[in-house]
């Protein structure tokens, strides 16, 4: 996984609540047995008319936000379907951060296993951050993971929740399953002992 | 000792190792998986040179991207066709059992589960699939996962979790008749939104609830992950234990006595702390059909479509709005006077026997409206096969409707079943996301027997009312 210790950039506001995964990425891009590539999809329905061609209405489709690092939603966002495709393409677009007052649990925990940060904030600082997006390209701002702080182009600063573990496995770039892995001996252990206490756990074959 | 959930009892039941700072190595019992969420992951194995480490905890089949009609000539569509033919090479690399498309045991994912006897109370139970609430019917503790955490799975048996808050959905009172499970987990959402969950596991319990059989806890458990909740639960009874005696993967002889018993200790304590809870009374509960993009946006048949002014605050003013347009309907037309142009009934919400039955009861002797197309897709090829031994399929197929091999089909439009721009449709489905049923299509969720209903009348029917 990659390290995230700082992100500056451009962020994009998208003035909805429940953002399902359907709508970051429809099902016609699930067909892939990669995890690349998905940049192109994102936001489908929202982001090209019937012929494929941009919609101008579409905040990522206008200049000041074609390279946007941060997306700043509404409550409840990536809600729906689990597909990890979700994260895989606001990453592939170039989206490492996504700031809202809630979301769904499991995009929550996909994102985070792509190296993104997702940051709950309450609703009043959200609705300031989106209005401060709205200030266009030169409206940079700016998130420091080990301080948990954003700053926005007007220089407030907000403070946001994390849990240790995530924060530590994300400024360490730290691959979970490795980390896991390290465990053997406390897997073989629990497996033993639930062996013996519920042996009607191994499935017939 | 402290009175503890059922969430708690089993969450404590497999707790591997616990980090510093509360987080949690959580073992795994049994991990399902199916061609959309799975390639990537055993990619990742395959690159790190890892294995799968109990091979015979999962079990693979194919079901999203299958077409319903006649599969001995193989898959047209290439993307489709690479998806099926990857899982079916991964899962023979890797060594675990995989049910194909001519398998009679295939069907979807959260259907073969329980039916197989795979699913079984007090395990911990997860799949790349949001559905996978779905198990927690039988008391199991079931939740969808991502494409990382399924090669976690996959590698390690466990996961890296966090505990989630405790909460109560008690339904108590008897269901008036035409009302069911669907009826139920719809109402539910339409009170707690489809945040009201996240960050809980819901515990389903009263005597409304109790009263369901397996199926119907199932089709209520299958949505908890509309309302948010990564889970749903309902405490194992005698019910259970009828479903899953015999089932090919259930245990048996001595294993089966002491599984029984274990399991029978699997409630939540008198006096257990839910840091949130919400009553229902049953018999209040209407048959319901959703109007909107959301599975929060539900209304009893017997209402109109609402006015987005009515919503409490900007945000979900303009998201009514912006689903009224979508949905091409006017505040104020009945429900009732809405035609459709198509009925799905299937998926991992509504695709078993029971709710067949369902269907046929109601649209048994009747014909499918003039110009309404009709599907009725099994859940797996055992919901299908049972259903044409009971006659069930020819009871639809004489009332007009088309009767399909088993897949989730156009729930999620990934196979060739969906709906085209405009179109509007009656799905015993799970999301009225825009586009989830094709791009432009518009989704009323209903029950089974509302779903047979809106089919011979061709418009959103009150099912209480046919005769």
């Amino acid at each position: 996984m990659k390290a995230m210790k700082e992100l500056t950039g451009v962020a994009a506001a998208l003035r909805m609540i429940n953002i399902d995964t359907d709508m970051i990425i429809p099902k016609q891009y699930l067909k892939t047995i990669v995890r690349s590539g998905l940049g192109k999809g994102l936001f489908h329905a929202l982001r090209y008319d019937d012929n494929g061609n941009d919609r101008d209405d579409f905040v990522l489709n206008q200049e000041a936000y074609k390279n946007s690092k941060i997306l700043i939603g509404g409550d409840n966002f990536g809600c729906g379907s689990s597909r990890e495709h979700a994260a895989w393409a606001l990453d592939d677009f170039g989206i490492k951060c996504v700031i809202a007052p809630s979301f769904s649990d499991i995009f929550y925990n996909n994102a985070f296993k792509n190296g993104m940060l997702l940051i709950r904030l309450p609703e009043d600082q959200v609705e300031d951050l989106m209005r401060q997006a709205e200030y266009g390209s030169n409206a940079q701002f700016s998130i420091d993971l080990e301080a948990q702080t954003v700053t926005t182009p007007d220089g407030n600063t907000h403070s946001f929740d994390i849990d240790p573990h995530r924060k530590h496995c994300l400024l360490n770039g730290l691959d979970e399953i490795a980390l896991t892995l390290d465990k053997g001996e406390a897997i073989d252990g629990f497996e033993a002992r639930q062996q013996q206490a519920h042996a009607w756990l191994t499935p017939a074959t | 000792m402290a009175a503890t959930t059922l969430y708690d009892k089993i969450w404590n039941a497999h707790v591997v190792s616990t980090e510093p700072d509360g987080t949690c190595l959580i073992y795994i019992d049994r991990h399902l998986v199916h061609e959309v969420t799975s390639a990537q992951a055993f990619e990742g194995l395959r690159n790190a040179n890892r294995k799968v480490r109990r091979p015979e905890l999962t079990l693979a089949v194919v079901d999203h991207n299958i077409p319903t009609t006649d599969r001995s000539k193989g898959i047209d569509d290439p993307e489709s066709k690479l998806q099926v033919t990857t899982l079916r090479d991964n899962t023979s690399e890797f060594g675990v059992e995989y049910y194909n498309e001519l398998d009679e045991r295939q069907g979807i994912v959260h259907i073969i589960g329980p039916e197989q006897g795979f699913t079984l109370p007090g395990t911990t139970v997860v799949c790349g699939d949001s559905h996978t609430a779905t198990h927690g019917a039988f008391g199991a503790l079931a939740h969808g996962i991502g494409t990382s955490e399924v090669e976690h799975v996959l590698a390690s048996q466990t996961l890296v979790q966090n505990k989630s808050k405790n909460m109560l959905v008690q339904v108590n009172g008897k269901l008036a008749a035409g009302v069911t499970a669907k009826d139920i987990t719809l109402a539910i959402i339409g009170e707690t939104g489809t945040a009201g969950g996240t960050g809980h596991v819901i515990e389903y319990s009263g005597d409304a609830i109790r009263s369901l059989s397996m199926e119907g806890r199932m089709t209520l458990c299958n949505m908890a992950i509309e309302g948010g909740a990564r889970a749903g639960l309902v405490a194992p009874d005698e019910t259970t234990f009828a479903y899953l005696k015999g089932r090919p993967k259930s245990p048996t002889g001595a294993d089966w006595d002491a599984a029984v018993a274990y399991w029978k200790t699997l409630k939540s304590d008198e006096g257990a702390h839910f840091d949130k809870i919400l009553t229902l009374d049953a018999s209040k509960i209407q048959p319901v059909v959703t109007w909107g993009t959301s599975p929060e946006d539900v209304l009893p048949i017997t209402a109109s479509v609402p006015d987005p002014m009515s919503f409490e605050n900007e945000q979900k003013q303009a998201s009514a709005k912006r689903a009224l347009e979508y949905m091409g309907l006017t505040p104020g037309t009945a429900l009732t006077d809405i035609p459709i142009d198509k009925v799905f009934i299937g998926s991992c919400t509504n695709g078993r026997i029971e709710d067949l039955r369902e269907v046929a009861r109601i649209a048994g002797g009747k014909k499918v409206a003039d110009g309404v197309h009709a599907m009725v897709v099994p859940g797996s090829g055992l919901v299908k096969k049972q259903a044409e031994q009971e006659g069930i399929a020819d009871v639809l197929l004489e009332a007009g409707f088309e009767w399909r091999e088993p897949g989730c089909s156009m729930c999620l439009g990934m196979n060739p079943d969906r709906l085209e721009p405009g179109e509007r449709c009656a799905s015993t489905s799970n999301r009225n996301f825009e586009g989830r049923q094709g791009h432009g299509g518009r989704t009323h969720l209903v029950s089974p027997a509302m779903a047979a209903a809106a089919a011979v009348t061709g418009r959103l029917t009150d099912v209480r009312t046919l005769g």
